[in-house]
């Protein structure tokens, strides 16, 4: 009774009344004027403000925004630490909470639920296209089911990417918490309203533009499309705020004698993602905004018949949307990089090499956009510069698989689940890495654009880039979030499915897209000869979709377990594993001073950190 | 001496899984449909060359990996360190400088091949190519303007596509041919191509374009010049309007405004109602008042199609320009051939006889 009372009075249910609530204020109060000034009925702009309106009302409820508005009134607001009073410990997680373990763990539990709603979508017109006709959904189904699956798993990503930023960067740089505590929190709350519309705009007539929502087909999709558009926003929204927070924590709160070069190479990944995520989601913010006022205010920047174009649109689109998928796999990486010279028991090769890398692709990444536009009709002299800009992308990313297998050659490697995932994230990133290039080549991709073989190679790059290294995060770091060891048993049957799972998933996709296969098609001309593929692919995505629930319930029973993990089970050098289960509240009780190099794995007498008041070590 | 056996084993392993990948593994997944296009030719070669690149980059970092893992494994018990390696500025200098070399190597091949692809040809046929909501619409200018829902292409013949959308972005692509250029409203876009293979094929739209995105297929005939002659001299035949009942004009009206994309002449249902048994039934509208699809509702529907919408349909699906189209080729059969007729009254006349 009491667990219930917790969970109606979370900051969960308290948004999502005051989302509901604000959400149709803003619809009435549209109808309304609209009614007196004896307009047609159109539920449209009510819809628009609702939203708005909706996102704020959630905010507000749940109790993101109090402490600022105290502040605007001039009362002032310490701010609040620990556990919930006279609650259970568990019910601070439901909750708006300041601390960044906290926030981490929210974004990852969030993350998981968000991928498994983006999957169950997915396996759904998986079934729909493993035989050619149309046997269980109809065009406007298939399309809603599509486009939301993109969105939704974009916006699991970026969850997922906030949890690994958000729960190890102030641990691995020896700092209390965030630079700010309450942006912090906000970045995450409004990414559960964003969520919210996007799951909304499937009720309310679905949309069929894909994830992209290029012009003019939003002007004519159902009124789903317009709560797509708003929830994306939204998911950028949280991604400025929580990018300013990180680059300012690393910057300023970093331990004292870790120079930019003793920093955890995870540290280097989440700085240049925080870069991309500063600088290039402004401009899908301009993007979104304008398809949205075209469509719903009349104003016209992207109609052509109006004097608008079109291709604007996909400038100002991939301008952000290919610098994100950068956002998106660069953390993955960094995991890579942090967890091979624990298991491999070697340092780190071309540590350097490796961290600039991470800065050379968010900076060439930003030089390809139009990649995505070589059939489009743009400007033709405009095609071979882009060409050789996302040829030089090969550079920095062979630069981190070169230095990968160059850090396990001769080490001495063993093989836990986190390892395994590892080494599985390298086979499939490379999968993704490898595939690319034919695309970047002009002449071979005006066959394989808008195909099924850039389906399977955006799906080896997330798979490789963001879903395995994070699978390897979550296994990792169990022990540190919960004080309890995973079942290894289960982890590496999760392992053993999901790999075959996804190397057959991924190769058939592109094997259907040289044959002919279109994207984003809910049926198939079975002259194509497709459908044997068809079949695997879908077997091989329900295999995967299971593996990854016995994930969730290895998770959730070892978390339960009575049993306490050992401090530091990987002999890592890191900070954050020399410190006991729980970790406190600010992190450090005794601050810690950098006094090596991070990953010097086989130098003896070495120390990374050496925390203050501790002996000095013995040379062991 | 230790370490050489293991550089030697990994190159021996390298060239034997290169070879092993692209014609085993790669074999059956490198299936592209037949060549059948002068712009085939280059594209193909270029994709072998990719495919070879692949099977290398994928077996070098998988041999080096997977042989790590099993030659160097930690020994049970074995808590001892690896050595402690950290870089080698020569190793990285060399895995920045080589692929780089590849990359542009590649890069200046693909501009020469999209140069070779996108060159005018003196001796081009023009083909207008029309994509609206979830049909095509071939034009040929040089023919007499002939219009006609299949595109039919003589062999070995030069072709330049000039394309243009009525509504939102759609995407041609016949795979045979291997090149692919989305079309847009307000605005041309061009693609070359050269059949070299005589036989059928299909346009597939490339570019998401709404709910029946799926369908958006073409027939396409590729046939020898002498039956292109003759299939031409059919077409410019034909319409002599003032020579056809008002049901034969109504079923070239039918294909050549794209009706048929959504609605059916038997009982299947698409985007729209079906035709079949139309004329003089009852329908219930979306307000839920029924009307009579007479002469008069018929009418207002093609000019007016968001007016009255039929229960368990959508609005804003069907194109709301018919009304000038039709008075634009109502007006260019009256100039040409001196002819009047009213296109309206040809579909009506054709919905009266699908019983």
């Amino acid at each position: 009774m009491k667990t219930l009372g917790i969970i109606f009075n979370s900051a969960y249910v308290r948004g999502l009344v005051g989302q509901a609530i604000f959400m149709f204020a803003g619809i009435g109060l549209v109808g309304g004027i609209r009614n007196a000034l004896g307009l047609p009925p159109n539920v449209e702009p009510g819809v628009v403000l609702g939203a708005i309106l909706g996102v704020i009302g959630f905010l507000l409820f749940a109790g993101v925004l109090t402490d600022w508005l105290k502040w605007i009134v001039g009362k002032k607001t310490p701010l609040r630490h620990g556990g919930p009073e006279g609650k259970p410990h568990w019910a601070r997680y439901l909750n708006v909470d300041v601390n960044h373990k906290v926030i981490g763990i929210q974004y990852g539990y969030t993350s998981i639920f968000v991928l498994l709603v983006g999957g169950l979508f997915a396996l759904i017109f998986r079934l729909e296209l493993a035989q050619p006709g149309l046997q269980l959904l109809d065009n406007r189904t298939y399309n809603t089911l599509f486009s939301a699956h993109g969105i939704i798993m974009i916006a699991s990503i970026l969850l997922g990417v906030g949890a690994m930023i958000n729960y190890l960067v102030p641990l691995m740089i020896g700092a209390s918490d965030m630079a700010f505590p309450r942006l912090n929190a906000f970045s995450y709350w409004v990414g559960v309203p964003a969520v919210v519309l996007i799951l909304a705009g499937m009720v309310v007539g679905g949309w069929d533009t894909g994830w992209v929502g290029y012009p003019p087909l939003t002007f004519r999709a159902p009124l789903g499309v317009v709560l797509f558009l708003m929830g994306f926003y939204l998911n950028g929204l949280s991604s400025i705020a929580s990018s300013i927070n990180l680059l300012v924590t690393v910057s300023f709160m970093r331990a004292p004698g870790m120079s930019l070069f003793r920093m955890p190479i995870f540290v280097w990944a989440a700085v240049a993602t925080s870069l991309i995520q500063f600088t290039a989601t402004q401009t899908v913010g301009v993007a979104l905004t304008l398809n949205v006022m075209e469509r719903v205010a009349g104003l016209t920047f992207f109609d052509p018949t109006a004097g608008g174009d079109p291709i604007l649109y996909q400038h100002l689109f991939w301008f952000y949307s290919h610098p994100v998928v950068y956002v998106f796999v660069l953390p993955g990486l960094g995991i890579i990089s942090e967890l091979l010279p624990v298991f491999s028991r070697k340092p780190l090769f071309g540590y350097k090499w490796i961290a600039l890398s991470s800065l050379g692709i968010a900076f060439v990444g930003f030089l390809v956009w139009a990649h995505h536009m070589f059939t489009s009709g743009m400007n033709d002299v405009l095609r071979i510069p882009f060409m050789m800009a996302t040829m030089f992308v090969a550079i920095p990313t062979g630069v981190k698989f070169f230095s990968w297998i160059a850090t396990m050659w001769e080490g001495k490697l063993s093989f836990e689940t986190p390892m395994l995932f590892v080494l599985g994230a390298i086979s499939v990133f490379l999968i993704g890495g490898v595939t690319g290039p034919i695309l970047g080549t002009i002449p071979t991709d005006l066959h394989l654009h808008d195909s099924y073989w850039v389906v399977g190679h955006f799906h080896a790059t997330m798979f490789g880039g963001f879903i395995f290294p994070f699978f390897a995060a979550i296994y990792y770091w169990f022990p540190k979030i919960t004080g309890r060891m995973y079942k290894e048993s289960l982890g590496k049957l999760h392992f053993w499915l999901m790999v075959p799972g996804f190397w057959v998933m991924s190769l058939g996709q592109m094997q259907v897209g040289l044959m002919g296969m279109r994207r984003r098609i809910s049926d198939y001309d079975p002259a194509l000869g497709v459908q044997n593929t068809q079949v695997l692919i879908t077997i091989a995505a329900l295999v995967i979709g299971w593996s990854v629930l016995i994930m969730v319930y290895n998770l959730v029973s070892s978390a339960r377990s009575k049993e306490i993990a050992a401090t530091n089970p990987w002999g890592s050098r890191s900070p954050e594993w020399q410190i006991p289960y729980p970790v406190p509240e600010f992190n450090y009780e005794v601050p810690f001073e950098v006094v090596g190099d991070p990953y010097d794995y086989g130098l003896v007498g070495s120390e990374y950190i050496h925390m203050q008041g501790a002996p000095a070590p013995t040379g062991d | 001496m230790g370490k050489a056996k293991h550089y030697i084993a990994v190159t021996v392993l390298v060239i034997l899984a290169t070879l092993f990948l692209r014609f085993f593994i790669l074999g059956p997944i490198y299936r592209l449909p037949n060549a059948a296009s002068a712009q085939a030719v280059p594209i193909d070669i270029m994709f072998s060359a990719h495919f070879w690149l692949i099977s290398f980059l994928f077996a070098l970092i998988m041999v080096i990996m997977l042989y790590s893992v099993f030659v160097f494994r930690r020994k049970q018990g074995d808590d001892e360190m690896g050595p402690y390696i950290h870089g080698n500025t020569g190793l990285e200098v060399a895995w920045t400088i080589i692929p780089t070399m590849i990359v542009i190597g590649f890069g200046v091949w693909g501009a020469v091949v999209l140069n070779e692809l996108t060159a005018p040809n003196p001796q081009e046929m023009t083909i207008r190519v029309w994509g609206q909501q979830w049909a095509w619409l071939f034009e040929y200018p040089e023919q007499e303007g002939i219009t006609t829902p299949e595109l039919v292409l003589p062999v070995n013949q030069p072709v330049v596509l000039e394309m243009e959308s009525r509504d939102v972005l759609h995407s041609f692509w016949i795979p045979e041919f291997r090149v692919k250029q989305d079309l847009l409203p307000g605005r041309k876009t061009y693609l070359r191509i050269t059949p070299t293979e005589v036989g059928d094929y299909k346009v597939r739209c490339a570019e998401i374009c709404g709910l029946q995105h799926s369908v958006m297929l073409a027939d396409v005939r590729v046939v020898d010049q002498s039956e292109f002659v003759a299939w031409v001299d059919e077409r410019t035949a034909a319409p002599a309007y003032a020579d056809l009942t008002p049901v034969e004009r109504g079923e070239i009206w039918y294909t050549e405004f794209g009706c048929n994309a959504c609605h059916s002449l038997d009982d299947t249902v698409q985007v729209g109602p079906s035709w079949q048994g139309i004329y003089n039934r009852q329908v219930e509208l979306e307000d839920g008042s029924t009307v009579t699809v007479d002469d008069a509702y018929i009418r207002e529907s093609i000019i007016n199609p968001n007016h009255q919408i039929v229960a368990g349909f959508l609005p804003n699906l069907m194109p709301q320009d018919f009304e000038t189209r039709m008075a634009d080729k109502e007006a260019e059969i009256q100039s040409t051939q001196g002819t009047d007729i009213d296109i309206i009254d040809d579909i009506i006349a054709f919905m009266q006889t699908l019983e």
